[in-house]
């Protein structure tokens, strides 16, 4: 008796972790197919090259142009991944090669913190410092007049967004470097900053541009905190100092209004699955490039 | 002689790789059993196909027979677990499970036995007396287990591993991990054990084998190259390799 | 070689400003929030629902967003243990021989990841409106739990990794069954471990916004079942912000003070519940 009643428990238990397991793995599946089948209309009517590279964005005439957004997206994201990429590289190389034990310790619930911060308050932030900075300081500096609203605003903020995300994988990948290499490196008479120079960034080196690809694609997703400084205007942008309105904020601006425009809603749902592509092709890339230089070792 | 154990042209291999060859040995009932050999013969493996943990390993395969009690276990339609109760296992360090000492020893009995729920204290102190313990710990019964030193860790799960009545106690180098004392504080544990149990134990050290065997299985890269009294493996080797081992040519 | 001692401190001034400019974010933000949010944070923000005419600076408070938040991901998060204990279970019990396919999991949970909200929040409106389903909590709490479940996943699965082999064949030996094992001994070896993954996730799902933005819609009043509407606080916070007059906008702020101090208190729980567990980080 009891043994049968353990083993019904084991055999219910073992359906239910199975039953869990395939759903998460078709969860995404199911995402993919979804968004595709809803914005199919849209790809039947248009092809899917004039709708990336037309720049005309006006709904109501059914004339879907994602080019301002893809562009604004692009600005926002490499700019920021520009101010965030060295940053990151320089404290990672500090706090794994120069710094005492004491001082990591302290810098990782900081790290954490602003890694757990929710993107409305970093929104906040931005609207509150950033936006009122660039308009009164920056762009004066470089005798320019604009409301704050820019892609340089979206860039700031979503770089300290990404630094604690990008830092703590760097951190990891400092980390794992062998001690025996640095000691090799010493003890043919290197000193410490060529031996960081010449050998641990190069061994470090695909752990670098995977960071920086993932950092790419939590960057190109974010949406809430870019969207509340980055001003939302339908436009290509050409300078920093523009307006822009990335994919993200886009989706978050309209979706939920448009169900009555034709086409709108087929139209947003092909944003949502060019952001799902773009995300996942980045993450794949530098995960991949994670496992190859693992492997490597 | 009677034979606990026997184990027919056992071949284990993991991916390409042969870590078992045409292994044939019994097993003496009641008595104790070294598997003795340097490092990395297979020893443990050949301990670990016993109770079917290798089922725990990737790319694992298995052919020949081990039986025990008439019953083949590699190819028994039993329940594995039934098959692992028959068995304890004392492991090279002590993994005292995530609770208290006395459910630590309590855990078998309850999962395996609901009927008698009332007998389970005396069961656990008859235990903990059984491997000299419950003087050291009659106190501090449901304090956590890994509050204990090494040794006494290493003693509770030996009590956790009685108390499910096995038939067989397997010890894979029990004592590697501790202290002189407690090491001679389980090898006479063994010795008295071999009484109501089978004892099969995994060692490398030499004196270790001498001072408590009465059957030696001595295996070299994966084959077993001699078997037999542990009066007559020590006195009298017949192989080359084992002569040589006895030595210390391979340590 | 005096060249190279110049660079060498050029570029240790260069780690210097780093560090330092991520401390300073840090407590810019933190300050910032507090300097504009505590001037307008008061009893009756965090004890009242909104009262006529709060939308133009009017009486009441915010407290149907806090308990909505709160409903929300307190129901996000349980959902999701539901789900994702048992897999992080079977990733490390059951499949634990299956290195390659174990990894392959991990590798696609990594990819899940990375999806950003908005599209869940898309994605699942449309299949909201697909079933005829009115935006409510359990809508959002479905929709946060598909988004957090990846997270939670593979944080259980970083700390049920390190129970060590020896512990599970000890187990075994004891003639548990592996569900014993699992709920029984692995559950327990690593209890603060999972506390931490478990509040990681319920810290995701109280500051995500853009998977809320269209699921559970938003009320004045305290949801009284998981099929009403509800706010949150994220989105009272974006809404509120944008608002032109100024007791609006200052009452963002404090809001944005309030969802702070319900991170930072989260972190500060999981640091004192992992301070013994600190050989295995959860690192993201």
């Amino acid at each position: 008796m009891r043994f049968l009643s353990r083993k019904i428990r084991d055999k219910s238990s073992l359906f239910w972790m199975v039953i869990s397991l395939v759903i998460l793995l078709l969860m995404p599946i199911l995402l993919a197919v979804g968004l595709y089948l809803k914005s199919l209309p849209i790809l039947q009517e248009q092809s899917f090259w004039d709708l990336l590279t037309e720049s005309d964005w006006k709904p109501m005439q059914g004339k879907f142009g994602f080019l301002p957004f893809i562009t604004s997206s692009l600005w926002v994201t490499f700019l920021s991944i520009i101010i965030a990429t060295p940053v990151c590289i320089l404290t990672a190389i500090y706090l794994t090669q120069y710094a005492k034990k004491r001082v990591l310790a302290i810098m990782q619930p900081i790290i954490d913190i602003l890694a757990g911060l929710p993107s409305v308050i970093y929104g906040v932030w931005g609207v509150l410092i950033v936006v009122p900075f660039i308009s009164k300081t920056v762009a004066p500096f470089f005798g320019l007049q604009t409301s704050g609203y820019t892609i340089l605003a979206g860039a700031i903020v979503l770089s300290i967004m990404v630094i604690p995300f990008i830092l703590n994988i760097l951190i990891e990948v400092f980390r794992t470097i062998p001690e025996e290499l640095t000691e090799a490196s010493l003890s043919v008479g290197a000193t410490k900053w060529e031996t960081i120079k010449y050998v641990l960034l190069k061994k470090a080196f695909p752990g670098i541009i995977s960071a920086t690809g993932l950092g790419v694609a939590r960057a190109f997703g974010e949406t809430i905190a870019v969207l509340m400084v980055v001003g939302n205007v339908v436009k290509v942008p050409t300078s920093v100092f523009d307006s822009g309105y990335p994919l993200p904020a886009l989706i978050a601006n309209n979706y939920g209004e448009m169900l009555s425009i034709p086409m709108y809603d087929s139209a947003l749902m092909l944003a949502a699955l060019i952001l799902f592509g773009i995300v996942l092709l980045f993450n794949f890339l530098s995960r991949m490039a994670i496992i190859r230089s693992e492997k490597n070792q | 002689m009677k034979s606990k154990i026997d184990i027919k042209n056992l071949n284990l291999f993991i991916g390409k790789q042969q870590i078992l060859k045409n292994v044939n040995v019994q097993i003496p009932e009641n008595k104790i059993t070294i598997i003795l050999g340097p490092s990395g013969c297979g020893k443990t493996t050949l301990l670990k196909s016993l109770n079917r943990l290798t089922d725990l390993y990737e790319d694992v395969k298995v052919s020949g027979e081990i039986i025990i009690d008439n019953e083949d276990i590699l190819h028994s339609n039993q329940d594995v677990t039934a098959i692992r109760k028959k068995m304890g296992l004392l492991a090279q360090r002590p993994y005292p499970l995530p609770m208290s000492i006395f459910k630590n020893v309590a855990y078998g009995i309850r999962i395996s036995d609901s009927e008698n729920k009332k007998t389970i204290p005396q069961r656990v102190e008859y235990h903990l007396k059984q491997v000299n313990l419950w003087d050291e710990v009659k106190d501090r019964l449901h304090s956590p287990a890994s509050r204990l030193s090494i040794g006494q860790q290493q003693r509770l799960c030996l009590a956790r591993g009685l108390a499910v009545d096995p038939e067989i106690i397997l010890a894979d180098e029990p004592t590697s991990a501790l202290d002189p004392i407690s090491s001679q504080a389980i090898e006479q544990k063994f010795i008295e054990l071999k009484e109501q149990y089978t004892v099969v134990m995994v060692t490398h050290i030499l004196r270790q084998a001498r001072r408590i065997a009465d059957y030696v299985i001595f295996m070299y890269l994966g084959e077993v190259v001699e078997c037999g009294t542990a009066e007559e493996f020590f006195s009298n080797p017949k192989e080359e390799r084992t002569k040589a081992y006895l030595k210390g040519a391979f340590n | 070689m005096k060249l190279k001692k110049t660079e060498e401190i050029f570029f240790k001034f260069l780690m210097y400003i780093s560090v330092s400019f991520i401390t300073a974010s840090l407590f810019l933000i933190v300050f910032s929030i507090f300097y504009k949010g505590l001037p307008s944070l008061s009893w009756e923000m965090v004890s009242e629902t909104p009262k006529g005419g709060f939308y133009f600076g009017k009486e009441g408070g915010i407290l149907n967003a806090i308990i909505g938040s709160l409903y929300l991901s307190i129901g996000a998060t349980i959902l999701a243990m539901l789900f994702g204990i048992p897999i992080a279970l079977f990733m490390n019990v059951y499949l634990r021989k299956y290195n390659r396919f174990v990894n392959g999991i991990r590798f696609f949970l990594d990819l899940l990841w990375g999806i950003p909200s908005i599209v869940y929040g898309a994605f699942g409106f449309t299949i909201m409106v697909m079933l005829g389903i009115k935006t409510s909590l359990l809508a959002g709490i479905i929709t946060v739990s598909i988004f957090i479940l990846p997270i939670m996943v593979r944080a259980l699965d970083e700390v049920l990794k390190t129970v060590p082999v020896g512990l599970f064949e000890a187990s075994l030996s004891l003639g548990s069954t592996r569900s014993e094992t699992a709920f029984r001994v692995f559950l327990r070896q690593t209890i603060p471990g999972l506390a931490t993954a478990i509040l990681l996730s319920f810290g995701r799902a109280i500051g995500d916004a853009a998977s809320v933005l269209f699921t559970t819609g938003y009320t004045d009043h305290i949801p009284t079942s998981i099929m009403q509407p509800t706010a949150t606080l994220p989105l009272a916070i974006f809404f509120q912000l944008g608002s032109p007059i100024e007791e609006v906008r200052s009452r963002a702020y404090s809001s944005a003070l309030i969802l702070t101090i319900i991170i930072l208190l989260i972190s500060v729980i999981s640091r004192i519940v992992s301070a013994k567990y600190n050989k295995h980080r959860i690192k993201f």
